[in-house]
């Protein structure tokens, strides 16, 4: 069965047990609006899954369901049994299609317009049609026969339904509305599953066994475990783990324990069951994102849009609980963002924009909070029409909206029953939504922001505390105490003493350092903590200490600590509510030793020193402007390898940094391999004369691309530089990019795919010679190939500017910028290199610009495609030089 | 919770569940001189000294945190509490673990004594003369045979909250 759809049924069927219970509280407490919108949401959810699961008769029955509840919600209908009887109907019915669909993966023929006519009957005028018991009479028929041995069939309606009041107990709560319904509605809700579709009493009595019995195989595939369990079984394997350490530690000095081996079989286990609890509960974000594509899809085609869904970061873990608590608020979101945010083609061509919309869903661990972004960039919310709407439901008044700031006024959307839509589709625009979305998420202690520009787009932050989140984390000494520093916002250790380069100097009495020609303000951990009891200790710091270097947002810091251990993966867990109000810590944790210490928020300790937090999102725009300057840095890694002079590669290119012991090297076909994450890599030299070390640790620079590793062993790491990027001269030595000046040191560029062709003879790259000072501009869906063109573009003369996406491309034509060529790859998600070049043709500003595919296929359809849709040439991605003599040849003939 | 590391006999606190009419059991506890009781049944553990984590910038009432087999617990120096001086000698004292709200919370003390049984009419309203800060957190007196014994009131004790709010 489809994953989806099996998935709709585990789900719906959860959320159907729980409306029989809603709707008989409702039935006893009319008045509660808790229970009216819990059932109202719970319908609308089911509605709209149909809705995209392509299940027609399913959703025409919950939209009437929800039309009826709808109106109840909104006060214009009261409850009464009769109501409630008729919504239990339509969840019957609800009920037995589900069960079709189970068995036969497909709705069953027929339709329910007698039921849905009833339905929309009483939501437009609040009385059942032509009166309760005739209304019931037509479909109660059937169970009557059934019941009674077709001896009380009567064509007279009122008849009918006194007979029926005899024999079924939901005859009694549409005709006599004082007796208690609560009793009535269960046994109702089971006759009517069989009634609802007209269909014969014998098929009738077959099917409905057969549904009941098919709803626990489904049930049966996944076992739903109480968290609470799992937490349990979380805290005991943490004891485990501390008694299996105070064994090892006890063995640990008898060389010849008879212990040792079953205690390291112990450990071993020990370890697996750790990490399978682990893994329980942590599950990749991806999981909640898979039904998306296919919902934006449907949705796209439903409301004649083209709608492009980039999902970032989707193997971000968060913690099952979460995880599942964030998936309706997600989905709902999305759903909001490609219905009401994007506009429609002719829309966006009158704004100006590309026929395709986008909706980016990112998600990424920031500051120990897990960050998930839902951007579009659609029309915006418009402020007037949210103003307006708030005014109507009375949420405020015109004088206090004069003294909003734009942002506060966005915020109305997140209130219950707030919609702008101007109209009510089968997606979206009923105001349930954005309030469940806040609801939900704030019920997991995150918080959920919204920005938005009208006529751009908008980005929802969802922002989630990472409790229960598993980090890694970097353990400090302050004051004699250990604290935990997530690792995630430590940019850099660095140890400064008087006699080292890097010393702490003072002004005032402020310490600061100096770091890569840029000042770093410093806090001292023990003061900020209070621990600092000494008035000298001031004096011992400048001596010899350990600076975290610590970013949030866009600001970084140092933090002075005593001592740094080692990074440790903890479990964040909350501190006890007494602490809460500690700003500077964002939970506790137990160590491997058994201790507990404090997690350190860099946030908090941001703050507390004076400056103001920026959002992540922020800073990643304010970092993406200096990227697009002209005066671009560059990160460049510097190292030693082969003698004496210094050698850099753009450390973008780089994937880790590794120590690899000498011992552990292989040899395959005369090449030198190591085993590494569970596949062998490569090692490759800087030359043929380098010799590694006979045994020891050889530091080794691991470069990636998709699926391949390569290593490149070197002699020593130097430094991390931030430099403009100027490649002085070009040389003639294979393997060598030129010479740049970094950090005021003539440094040797290595080109970095000279190194990946020895490890791999077909891992392409491109390069370039001669020619002046063209704007020169690069598409290409891989970052290594980005960082791997740039600089050799740059070597030989061009200006390049690399973007990710035909999409951004677009969007600097937008802007108005100008090139003299364009290379671009052809398979790229989103738009590719086709639809690009097709869309560039008649333009008037690119029009003219020669563009030079890039791709790894090179067929002759291939090349015909290209020239048809108006490339100027096309260059296989292996072939460099190809590359650049096209490049060159094609400029010089513009 | 298993009791392992209870160090009162858990034949006694199940003696606690015979809610006969005429009496209530008490975990009792010696801070200095005086003898406290906190209803059994919120006792989870009895523990003896531990390696505790101290908080900085926590309110000085609060020792630390402490694990206690994979969870972690807030320690709370009682003394402190009650506005009582610290302990002269070296004794690391004891502690009982109590559960507030779904978190862990060891109240520290000087000796934790039996579990006493107390008839109810031995109970006495807190008389009005007493400390401000201990009236707060007492439920009332009993008065056994040659000493008093002060009920702690355990949800006051542990929240922080309102005596902020008293001392601002």
């Amino acid at each position: 069965m489809d994953d989806l759809l099996s998935e709709f049924l585990t789900e719906t069927s959860e959320s159907l047990s729980t409306l029989d219970v809603e709707l008989v509280k409702l039935e006893q407490n009319p008045n509660d609006p808790d229970i009216l919108s819990n059932i109202f949401r719970l319908v609308h959810t089911i509605k709209g899954t149909c809705g995209f699961l392509g299940l027609p008769r399913l959703e025409a029955v919950a939209h009437a369901g929800e039309n009826v509840l709808g109106k109840i919600r909104d006060g214009e209908l009261v409850v009464t049994p009769e109501a409630v009887t008729l919504v239990l109907e339509s969840i019957d019915t609800i009920k037995y299609l589900l069960g079709e669909l189970e068995q036969n993966e497909a709705e069953p023929d027929g339709n329910d317009a007698e039921l849905i006519a009833r339905l929309n009957h009483f939501a437009d005028t609040g009385t059942m049609m032509g009166g309760a018991a005739p209304a019931a009479a037509p479909i109660e028929e059937p169970p009557i026969e059934e019941v009674s041995e077709g001896g009380a069939v009567d064509s007279d309606a009122l008849q009918a339904a006194f007979d029926a009041a005899e024999v079924d107990p939901e005859f009694a709560t549409s005709s006599e509305p004082e007796t208690p319904a609560p009793a009535a509605a269960p046994p109702a809700a089971a006759k009517s599953k069989e009634v609802a579709p007209a269909k014969k009493p014998a098929e009738q009595k077959a099917e409905a066994p057969r549904g009941e019995a098919k709803e626990s195989s489904v049930a049966a595939q996944t076992i739903r475990v109480n968290v609470e369990l799992l937490e349990n079984l979380m805290t005991l394997v943490s004891e485990l783990v501390l008694t299996r350490n105070q064994l090892l530690q006890m063995v640990r000095g008898k060389d010849d324990s008879e212990f040792t081996v079953p205690l390291q079989r112990l450990s071993h286990i020990t370890t697996d069951l750790q990490e399978g609890v682990m893994k329980t509960r942590m599950q990749p974000i991806g999981n909640a994102w898979a039904k998306l594509p296919r919902i934006v899809r449907d949705l796209a085609l439903e409301m004649n849009k083209k709608i492009d869904l980039q999902m970032i970061g989707a193997d971000t873990e968060l913690d099952r609980q979460v995880l599942e608590l964030i998936k309706d608020p997600l989905t709902h979101m999305v759903r909001n963002s490609a219905d009401h945010g994007l506009e429609d083609i002719p829309g966006r061509r009158d704004a100006g924009k590309p026929e395709t919309g986008t909706v980016t869903l990112n998600a990424y661990h920031e500051g120990g909070h897990i960050i998930i972004e839902i951007s579009d960039d659609g029309r915006g919310l418009n402020l007037e029409r949210i103003k307006a709407k708030a005014i109507a439901n009375g949420l405020t008044t015109e004088s206090e909206l004069e003294g909003m700031a734009d942002q506060q006024i966005q915020q109305f959307i997140f209130k219950a029953g707030f919609s702008t839509a101007e109209k009510v589709t089968s997606v979206s625009g009923r105001g349930v939504g954005m309030d469940v979305v806040r609801t939900n998420i704030e019920k997991i202690g995150g918080t959920v922001e919204l920005k938005s520009v009208e006529g751009r787009g908008s980005t929802f932050i969802i922002k989630i505390p990472l409790t229960l989140a598993i980090v890694s984390a970097l353990i400090v000494e302050s004051g004699g105490e250990r604290f935990a520093i997530p690792q995630i916002s430590v940019l850099e250790l660095v140890r400064a003493s008087n006699n080292s380069e890097h010393s702490i100097e003072r002004i005032h009495d402020t310490p600061v350092l100096r770091l890569r020609n840029r000042l770093l303000p410093l806090v001292t951990l023990k003061k900020i903590l209070g621990l600092d009891t000494k008035e000298a200790t001031d004096e011992g710091v400048d001596e010899e200490a350990f600076i975290v270097v610590a970013q949030v947002g866009t600001y970084s810091f140092g933090i002075i600590v005593d001592r740094v251990f080692d990074t440790e993966e903890i479990v964040v867990k909350p501190v006890a509510p007494i602490l809460r109000d500690l700003s500077l810590f964002s939970g506790n944790t137990i160590l491997g030793d058994g201790s507990v210490i404090m997690i350190l928020d860099p946030n908090g300790i941001a703050t507390r020193t004076g400056e103001i937090t920026v959002g992540g999102s922020q800073g990643v725009e304010g970092k993406a402007k200096t990227d697009a300057s002209d005066r671009e840095t560059t990160s460049m890694l510097v190292f030693r390898a082969g003698g004496s002079e210094v050698r850099a590669v753009p450390l973008a290119l780089v994937a880790r940094l590794e120590e690899i012991d000498v011992e552990n090297i292989e040899h395959s076909n005369g090449r030198p391999l190591v085993q590494y994450r569970g596949k062998l890599m490569p090692l490759v030299f800087i030359d043929g004369s380098y010799q590694m070390k006979a045994e020891g640790r050889q530091p080794t620079l691991v470069f990636q691309d998709r699926e391949r590793t390569m290593g490149l062993v070197v002699d020593e790491i130097v430094d991390i530089v931030d430099d403009v990027l100027n490649v002085e001269l070009t040389a003639d030595q294979d393997g060598l990019v030129g010479s740049a000046v970094i950090d005021g040191k003539a440094t040797d560029l290595i080109d970095a795919g000279y190194y990946l062709e020895l490890a791999f003879s077909d891992w392409f790259g491109t390069e370039d010679n001669g020619g002046e000072k063209k704007r020169v501009l690069l598409i290409d869906d891989s970052p290594f190939f980005r960082n791997l063109l740039t600089p050799m573009l740059s070597v030989a003369g061009f200006r390049v500017t690399a973007v990710e996406t035909a999409e951004q491309a677009m969007e600097l034509k937008n802007r108005g910028q100008l090139f003299d060529a364009i290379i671009s790859d052809i398979e790229m998600p989103g738009m590719n290199g086709f639809e690009f070049a097709e869309a560039l043709q008649n333009d008037e500003l690119w029009g003219e610009v020669p563009i030079i595919a890039l791709s790894s296929h090179t067929s002759e359809e291939d090349f015909e495609r290209g020239r048809q849709v108006g490339f100027s040439d096309y260059v296989a991605k292996f072939d460099r030089d190809a590359l650049v003599s096209t490049l060159v040849q094609t400029l010089s003939n513009v | 919770m298993s009791d392992s590391n209870a160090l009162v006999p858990s034949h006694d606190r199940g003696g606690a569940l015979d809610l006969g009419g005429d009496s209530q059991d008490f975990v009792t506890a010696n801070i200095g001189k005086q003898l406290f009781g906190i209803p059994v049944l919120t006792v989870q553990d009895v523990l003896g000294p531990q390696r505790i984590t101290r908080i900085p910038l926590s309110p000085p009432e609060v020792a630390g945190s402490l694990n206690l087999r994979g969870r972690i617990v807030t320690a709370i120096d009682v003394r402190k509490r009650l506005g009582l001086r610290d302990k002269d000698d070296d004794d690391p004292g004891m502690s009982i673990v109590v559960d507030q709200g779904g978190e862990l919370y060891s109240l520290m003390v000087d000796q934790v004594g039996e579990v006493l049984s107390v008839p109810k009419k031995a109970f006495e309203q807190n008389p009005a003369t007493l400390d401000p800060r201990w009236r707060e957190f007492s439920d009332g007196i009993f008065r056994l045979d040659k000493k008093l014994l002060v009920i702690l009131d355990v949800t006051r004790l542990l929240d922080f909250t309102s005596s902020i709010k008293q001392a601002g």
